[in-house]
C-alpha cells in the first residue's frame, strides 16, 4: 500500500477486492447467514468506541497511581477491566513497562495479534511483512523508521505475541509532567508508544 | 507449518513505512471484510486456530502480496466452503445457488456489543502442575510440522530462560485441526539475540516468545 509508483495497479487491485467482498457479502446475505446491521455495528465499534484512547487512559492511570501500576504489572487483564476495557483481543492482557534501562517492543511475527481492547484495530504496517520480519532481528532499524533512535546503552526487549497473551507497553512518563492530571497525561500517550515504536510525547508537543 | 506467515528474521521485505495519521480503513471493502470475518466467526463452526491456519495456508506469493484484510477474506472463503456454508460456484457467481449448512448462531446487530465485550477467552484449566519453573533454562524443540504451530522457525532449537508461567491455554497445534483443545501450560521464554541470530546479533537485544509446554525441553 506504500508503493507510490504503483498506484494504478493498487487501484485495480482494490476494485477487485471490492467486487470479491461484495460477492461474498451478497451470497451470505441471500442465505440469511449474516445481518448487515451486525457488520455496521462492528465497524462503528472500532471506528468510534474501541481505540488507543483506551490504552492511553490505562497508561495515564499507571503513571499517576502506583497501586494501579502495581496491579497492572501483576494482573493486567483485571486492572484494565476495572476501567471498562476488555473482551475481544483483550482477554489475556500483559503490561510491560519501559524503564531507563530497557525499551519494550511488541510484534506478532506469525500473524497480526494485537491488543484490540486497548489499542483498537492494528495499523496496516503492524500486520505487514516488513515490520513482522524485521522487529525481531533488527528492531533498531525499525525504530529509526519511526524517528526513534535509542542509545546503544538502552536494552531492547522484543515480545513476539505467539500465544493468546496480548501486550501493551507502558511508556516512560515524560519529564516535567508532575502537575498534569490523568486526562492531560493521556494526551501524551500515542498508540505507537504503547506498541513500542514510539515514546510518549513531551509536554507541549502538538497532537 | 513453514509457510509465508512465519516471517521473523526474513530479509528483503522492504521498509515498514508507517503512515502518518493512518485511517482505520483504506477502502469500504475493508470495513465489510472486518464485519464479515467477525460475523462468520460467530457461527461457531471453526476455531480461531483453524482460521489462522487457513490464512497461513494461502500460497506464499499470494500471502506476501496481500493486505491483511485480503488475507482474511481469502481465508474466510476457504473456511466457508470447507464447512459447506457456501460453494465455490456461489462465490464465483456472487449469488445464492443452493441451501448450504446452517450455523449454530447468526450474529445480529443487537448481539454485537455483547459478543465483542465477551471476547473468546482461551485459558483452560489443566490437572498437572507446570513442568518448568521461572528462571529455568529450556530448549525449544526442532520440528517442522506441515500442520499449524505457533513456534516460529527462528525460535526452534534455541536455548532460553523461562521468565513467566502464564497460565494454561488451548493448544493451537491440535485445536486448528479439530483434535480438541488439549490445553497446556504456556511460558514466556526469553532468548539472547546471540542465541537466536548468531554472529553480528545486537548484544543489547533479547527476544521472547510465548511457548506451549510441549514446545520445550530441559536445557
Amino acid at each position: 500500500m506504500h508503493d507510490h509508483d504503483d498506484h494504478h495497479h493498487h487501484d485495480n487491485h482494490f476494485s477487485d477486492m471490492q467486487a470479491r467482498v461484495k460477492a461474498l457479502e451478497t451470497v451470505l446475505t441471500q442465505k440469511g447467514l449474516i445481518d448487515p446491521a451486525a457488520i455496521d455495528a462492528i465497524v462503528e465499534t472500532y471506528e468510534t468506541k474501541v481505540g488507543p484512547r483506551n490504552g492511553a487512559r490505562v497508561v495515564a492511570k499507571a503513571w499517576s497511581e502506583p497501586d494501579f501500576a502495581d496491579w497492572l504489572s501483576r494482573d493486567a487483564t483485571a486492572a484494565i477491566a476495572s476501567l471498562g476495557y476488555g473482551g475481544r483481543q483483550g482477554e489475556h492482557m500483559r503490561a510491560v513497562f519501559n524503564t531507563a534501562a530497557t525499551h519494550n517492543l511488541v510484534v506478532c511475527t506469525l500473524c497480526s495479534c494485537y491488543p484490540w481492547a486497548v489499542l483498537g484495530l492494528p495499523p496496516v504496517w503492524y500486520k505487514a511483512p516488513p515490520y513482522r520480519s524485521r522487529a525481531v532481528i533488527d528492531p533498531r532499524s525499525v525504530l529509526e523508521e519511526f524517528g526513534l533512535t535509542l542509545p546503544q546503552t538502552k536494552k531492547i526487549r522484543v515480545w513476539d505475541s505467539t500465544a493468546e497473551l496480548r501486550y501493551i507497553v507502558i511508556p516512560e512518563r515524560p519529564e516535567g509532567t508532575e502537575g498534569l492530571d490523568q486526562e492531560a497525561l493521556a494526551d501524551l500517550v500515542t498508540r505507537d508508544s504503547m506498541i513500542g515504536t514510539g515514546l510518549a510525547k513531551p509536554v507541549g508537543a502538538g497532537r | 507449518m513453514n509457510g509465508a506467515q512465519d516471517l521473523g528474521g526474513q530479509h528483503g521485505l522492504g521498509p515498514v513505512a508507517p503512515e502518518k495519521d493512518e485511517p482505520y480503513f483504506h477502502a469500504e471493502w475493508e470495513k465489510r471484510a472486518l464485519g464479515l470475518t467477525l460475523s462468520c466467526g460467530a457461527f461457531g463452526a471453526w476455531t480461531l486456530d483453524e482460521s489462522r491456519h487457513a490464512r497461513e495456508s494461502l500460497p506464499p506469493a499470494t500471502y506476501l502480496a496481500a493486505s491483511y484484510y485480503e488475507i482474511w477474506i481469502r481465508a474466510l472463503e476457504t473456511l466457508l466452503t470447507r464447512h459447506r456454508f457456501v460453494s465455490s460456484a456461489e462465490l464465483a457467481e456472487g449469488r445464492m445457488l443452493e441451501k448450504g449448512a446452517q450455523p449454530k448462531r447468526i450474529l445480529t446487530g443487537d448481539m454485537v456489543a455483547g459478543v465483542l465485550a465477551k471476547g473468546g477467552p482461551c485459558d483452560r484449566p489443566v490437572a498437572e502442575a507446570p513442568v518448568f519453573a521461572v528462571g529455568q533454562r529450556v530448549r525449544t524443540r526442532n520440528f517442522h510440522p506441515e500442520t499449524h504451530t505457533r513456534l516460529p522457525r527462528y525460535a526452534r532449537a534455541k536455548t532460553g530462560v523461562v521468565e513467566a508461567v502464564q497460565g494454561s491455554f488451548v493448544f493451537p497445534d491440535d485445536n486448528a485441526h479439530g483434535k480438541g483443545e488439549n490445553p497446556q501450560w504456556v511460558y514466556t521464554v526469553v532468548f539472547d539475540a546471540g542465541e537466536v541470530w548468531g554472529e553480528g546479533a545486537d548484544p543489547s537485544l533479547t527476544v521472547s516468545i510465548d511457548a506451549w509446554e510441549s514446545y520445550l525441553e530441559r536445557a
